[in-house]
């Protein structure tokens, strides 16, 4: 692990839903202040927020990501179509979301399928730094399979971004969760982690991991080297 | 009240009964030499089932909403009436009722009729379920079904209340004083909400005051533990009395662990690799069912001991006075149900009763 918990980037967890205090609650666990808000007054859930994640501080979206360093997109994603991008500019977004038709129906937006959901969420935030990540793990695994760099049975989850700066800084935020981050080459390389995918919804370890997504067309690992350390 | 007085009252035994049940999905039973049955034949092998579920002493037998070849299931009131005709005690209601792609009037309807026949053993549980295919069939969009189950939440939450309706939404026509048959006899009768995993349906149920069913179907069961406190405190916002907390589960009881783990795993992998095959996530391995048959998974596979070891933990570490074992697999046979469903019967609920200290 790098460096100490000193200087931990904030967090915004827009959502609370399935994923949203899930992903609030271990981000809390690993050090890093988190606030959780949804599409309106942050009373609606306050309590939601005071038994799920107590030491999260419900917030508006906007006085939320105004304090954040990172943002936790885990709205429905049809929702996203009523997000204004000017909220969530100049900031890193975490696209946790999915477009899973077949659960949660069709979105014209996303049907273009040449193209992975993150690179449409980027296209939609154009001021935004988007990166995927904990997409492809159930919400209810993130907290019961966390575990210690170095423990045999510590899952690997992909982190896929086209800028390698914000890459590293999420690499190290699912490190410090508890899993093994596999930098991915490019949001387009996401495509790997979408459902269908090889590694959706998978317990695999790190070695297990690279090789499934590199037998992936979707995807490109980075050189040699780049995923060597936690 | 504070939130500690909450949490007591949520998680305070003996507040509510105990109640434990059995949910069929209507799955598609096979013959004696593997080969499916018929939709009819299983269909009436579920009537039987139902049957027996009172005889040997549960208290509830639940159908869930289904439309496909392997859970030919679409009407299960129909059924439910069936079973009340033969049947003097045990409870009858859905598990769930699709209630985003229905209208909550004939719903009413449908299961106040049942009550009716039923003698007042009529309840519903109101969700989405896993099941999805009632969206195109009945010409709805799934992408609308947060606003289409919370509208119809709210009308049906009026339905209960009996006497005429005055509603008006955007997913039905309004209604206007309107009186909607046939009358409840003695008030309304019990609804739930099932919920996944969102907070937010957490906090919608108590909205409206329909109690809570938690469906757990994979990993570890105690995460919902604050659902239920989440669940009491919001009652307590709202103004509304305590409700009951339930718990729904897949399973399969035999005689013993290893015979129930065998009958039972091969057909669910089958399962879930079709299910997964469709929507697109990783078939799970041997390992991850062997982590779900085991204490701090969410299948409630096993010997009648082992079950009920499971189900009294559980229920005592969420807060929770209800689980509704959800039998049966496709492919499984009819027989291996009924045996399933007799020890549930005789073995587990007898052995749930005493180690949660009540009388048999």
């Amino acid at each position: 692990m790098s460096a100490g918990t000193a200087a931990l980037p904030r967090i915004a967890v827009l959502g609370a839903g399935h994923s949203g205090p899930v992903i609030a609650r271990v981000a809390l666990d690993a050090g890093y202040p988190v606030s959780i808000a949804a599409s309106g007054d942050p009373a609606e859930i306050e309590l939601i927020a005071a038994v799920l994640v107590p030491e999260a501080k419900p917030r508006w979206a906007a006085d939320a990501v105004a304090e954040a360093d990172l943002v936790v997109l885990a709205i429905p994603l049809h929702k996203l179509a009523t997000l204004d991008p000017a909220l969530v500019a100049d900031r890193l977004v975490i696209d946790v979301m999915n477009y899973w038709p077949v659960v949660d129906g069709v979105l014209q937006m996303f049907e273009d399928r040449s193209r992975g959901s993150s690179e449409i969420v980027q296209e939609r935030l154009p001021g935004s730094t988007v990166v995927k990540t904990l997409n492809h793990i159930g919400y209810h695994e993130i907290e019961d399979d966390r575990r210690p760099a170095g423990s045999p049975d510590r899952r690997a989850l992909g982190v896929a971004a086209d800028d390698p700066d914000a890459r590293d800084v999420v690499a190290d935020l699912v490190a410090r969760i508890g899993y093994d981050p596999v930098r991915l080459d490019g949001l387009r390389s996401g495509r790997a982690l979408q459902p269908g995918g090889p590694v959706f919804g998978a317990a695999l370890s790190r070695p297990e991991f690279e090789t499934a997504v590199r037998g992936s067309a979707a995807s490109s690992l980075p050189p040699a080297g780049v995923n060597g350390r936690t | 009240m504070t939130a500690n007085t909450a949490d007591k009252t949520a998680a305070e035994p003996g507040r509510f009964p105990l109640v434990l049940g059995l949910d069929t999905f209507g799955d598609r039973t096979h013959d004696g030499q593997d080969r499916p049955l018929s939709h009819a034949q299983a269909i009436r092998n579920v009537v039987e089932e139902g049957v027996l579920a009172d005889q040997v002493g549960a208290d509830f037998f639940g159908i869930g909403e289904h439309h496909t070849d392997d859970f030919p299931m679409p009407a299960g009131d129909v059924v439910l009436s069936a079973i009340a005709a033969r049947t003097s005690r045990i409870r009858l209601g859905s598990a769930v009722t699709v209630l985003s792609s229905d209208d909550p009037v004939r719903v009413f309807q449908r299961y106040s009729t049942l009550n009716a026949v039923s003698g007042g053993r009529a309840e519903v549980i109101l969700g989405r379920g896993s099941s999805i295919d009632s969206f195109p069939l009945f010409g709805y969009d799934l992408a609308d079904y947060e606003e289409l189950f919370e509208e119809k939440a709210g009308l049906f939450a009026e339905l209960l209340k009996g006497g005429p309706v005055t509603w008006q939404g955007k997913t039905r026509s309004s209604l206007y004083q309107q009186d909607v048959v046939p009358h409840l006899e003695s008030g309304p009768f019990p609804a739930w909400i099932g919920v996944g995993g969102s907070p937010q349906s957490v906090i919608r149920a108590a909205k409206y005051g329909y109690s809570l069913m938690l469906a757990i179907i994979g990993g570890n069961p105690i995460r919902f533990a604050p659902f239920s406190e989440l669940f009491g405190r919001a009652l307590e916002r709202f103004g509304r009395p305590a409700l009951p907390v339930g718990v729904h589960s897949p399973g399969h009881v035999a005689a013993t662990d290893e015979q129930a783990r065998e009958e039972f795993w091969p057909r669910y992998q089958q399962l879930i690799r079709s299910v997964a095959k469709t929507r697109g996530f990783a078939v799970p391995t041997e390992d991850s069912f062997r982590s779900e048959v085991g204490p701090h998974g969410a299948l409630f596979v096993g010997s009648p001991e082992t079950v009920a070891q499971k189900i009294a933990a559980n229920l005592t570490s969420l807060g929770a006075s209800r689980f509704d074992l959800k039998y049966g697999m496709g492919g499984l046979s009819h027989e291996a149900l009924m045996t399933n469903i007799e020890l549930y019967g005789t073995k587990v609920i007898p052995r749930v009763r005493e180690l949660l200290g009540e009388q048999a």
